[in-house]
């Protein structure tokens, strides 16, 4: 079965949720190609092998600098008239989101999104797909080829597997419409200070602290616990903390040991980005908020008063 | 400028699948999908920023997505278009896209919006499908959008921050629910959303069999439903003075302190 793997890079890196795709199709033993879209990106080609890919497809062009998703889905729809792909799979993300929905469109292809999982019954694939909040786990699959699945984030790890790998310059031509968005500015990940990503205790903080000034309740704790703040993505926009420390779909996914959402209710959006935390601790005056129904220990109460009080505890207990 | 808002109605409080269908259980309340209020929202205020044209709001729901409508008429939006069909239930991605399309097609708007995605499907695909098969640059994840010289600069936000981008006219934006705070209707609005223009239109009225809408328009199915894996343990407490503490010998037994 031939599959087609999207692999996203950002600076001179692919990124993991690409390389863990690519690993999770060839661990279902398929004839597995990846393809690297950008400008310069040939060099990119090596590492996709490691990862599983037999073939790793290059669309090399000035025009693909920008990571917009029109000219990518002019690129793929091409390759896969030309050669033919069976599966098309994508890790999630704002480019991935849209250059598979954009294909999908174009080829009539059926496109199932936020999977979690893939695997082949009675030689019929089949996705896992989280819904209503993760409620009930519906499994989907497709009525005619090529299929398209989005993985959600975090959903494999990439796996090592060695190999050597070929490389193919594909063409590149795009529609006039796929170069009416053009980049003006585009944006880089900041890397100042110490990564939420690689913190062992992230102490996050959203719109429930009620303003700006109260996340030096959020820092406190995070400083007492020896571990980094985080925040959602609605007092990020809201300009009450800065972008790099946002977790969740469109920012940061985190994994640390221990986990405490301040304020924070908890929408899906929020969820796919810490919820592979060891451990989750939630404080939320509002006894409905969703976090409870995924943090391991719920505490229905007012962040102001037991942050603090936390903060204290903690501090307490280290000068012992 | 002449923008069209595609709005979905979706079901209001706890959503269930119905397990005989495996579809989503729209038969109680619906509402607008509260992401769209964002787009509607954000049309209304372009169109005030520049003093004339006409936002239109468009749906493909079963008869009751007039609901949905009337609430983005009742916001500001001047004319609502409802495309349905008992064809066109069960629509995937593939199928609503080329509905909706070719609604838009005999429109002909300067600009398109979306919300972000449903908050019943947390899709947030349908904006890039449907720019597709418009043959329309389309940006989404949208924070900000400034209209000067026939032209879109708008601001979105990816995993890596905040991008520029530039559009040229006719576009197709998703915004994202941080871009504004959308309105109440007023009373007044809401009076008056019930002698604003309202169409109805038919499958056969887009020109579209039954072999491109509903099921046999998709592409997709759903074959099973399961129960999620579960979490393990989860406690909840209620604060009476002593959460912190709590808190803590928590954090003590899972040796996380």
């Amino acid at each position: 079965m031939a599959t087609l793997v999207f692999l996203e890079h950002h600076g001179s890196e692919l990124l993991k949720g690409g390389l863990g795709v690519l690993s999770k199709a060839a661990s279902l033993g398929d004839d597995v190609s990846g393809i690297v879209i950008g400008s310069g990106v040939r060099g990119l080609a090596d590492e996709a092998g490691k990862f599983g890919a037999a073939r790793v497809y290059v669309a090399d062009d000035a025009q693909l600098e920008a990571p917009l998703p029109q000219p990518r889905v002019d690129v793929l729809a091409q390759l896969v008239r030309d050669k033919g792909a069976d599966s098309i799979l994508f890790a999630n993300s704002v480019l991935a989101a849209d250059t598979a929905a954009g294909l999908a469109a174009r080829l009539d292809a059926g496109l199932n999104w936020d999977l979690v999982d893939i695997a082949r019954n009675d030689g019929k694939l089949v996705g896992t797909r989280p819904a209503l909040q993760d409620s009930v786990y519906v499994e989907v699959g497709w009525t005619s080829q090529p299929r398209i699945a989005l993985f959600r984030t975090g959903s494999f790890d990439p796996v090592a597997s060695g190999g050597a790998v070929e490389t193919e310059d594909v063409p590149v031509q795009l529609e006039d419409f796929s170069t009416g968005a053009r980049m003006v500015e585009q944006a880089h990940a900041e890397s100042e200070g110490p990564s939420i990503e690689e913190a062992d205790v992230v102490v996050a903080g959203g719109r429930g602290l009620g303003g700006p000034e109260n996340f030096t309740l959020v820092e406190g704790l995070a400083k007492a616990l020896g571990g980094a703040v985080g925040a959602t993505r609605a007092v990020v926009d809201a300009g009450w903390y800065p972008y790099s420390t946002q977790v969740g779909q469109t920012g940061k996914t985190v994994s640390p040991k221990l986990y405490v959402a301040c304020g924070i209710s908890g929408a899906i959006q929020h969820k796919v980005g810490m919820q592979g935390s060891g451990v989750i601790v939630a404080i939320n005056k509002d006894p409905n908020a969703p976090i409870f129904d995924f943090s391991d220990l719920g505490v229905v109460g007012d962040v102001h008063q037991i942050v603090p009080k936390l903060t204290e505890l903690v501090e307490q207990r280290k000068g012992q | 400028m002449k923008i069209a808002v595609c709005v979905k109605h979706v079901p209001e409080g706890t959503k269930r699948i119905d397990p005989t269908t495996k579809r989503l259980d729209r038969g109680g309340e619906g509402a607008l999908n509260p992401f769209d209020a964002n787009a509607v929202e954000e049309a209304l205020r372009l169109k005030q920023a520049t003093g004339e044209g006409e936002v239109l709001v468009v749906s493909l729901g079963p008869a009751k997505a007039q609901d949905a409508l009337r609430k983005a008429l009742a916001m500001g939006a001047d004319r609502a278009v409802l495309v349905t069909d008992d064809a066109a239930a069960g629509s995937d991605l593939v199928a609503t896209s080329r509905a909706l399309a070719q609604a838009l097609e005999r429109e002909n708007a300067d600009l398109v919006l979306f919300g972000q995605q449903g908050n019943d499907s947390d899709g947030a695909v349908l904006g890039a499908a449907v720019a597709d098969r418009l043959r329309r640059p389309m940006v989404s994840q949208v924070a900000e959008v400034t209209h000067a010289d026939g032209k879109l600069t708008v601001k979105r936000q990816t995993e890596f921050g905040y991008d520029v981008i530039e559009t040229q006219l006719p576009a197709v934006v998703a915004v994202s629910d941080a871009i504004n705070e959308p309105r109440y209707p007023s009373l007044k609005g809401i009076m008056g959303a019930k002698s604003k223009p309202q169409a109805t239109l038919s499958a056969d009225d887009l020109g579209l069999t039954a072999e491109v809408v509903g099921v046999g328009g998709s592409r997709t199915e759903v074959l099973e439903l399961k129960a999620p894996p579960s979490r393990g343990e989860s406690r909840k407490i209620e604060d009476d003075g002593s959460a912190a503490q709590a808190i803590i010998d928590f954090l003590t037994e899972k040796r996380l302190i």
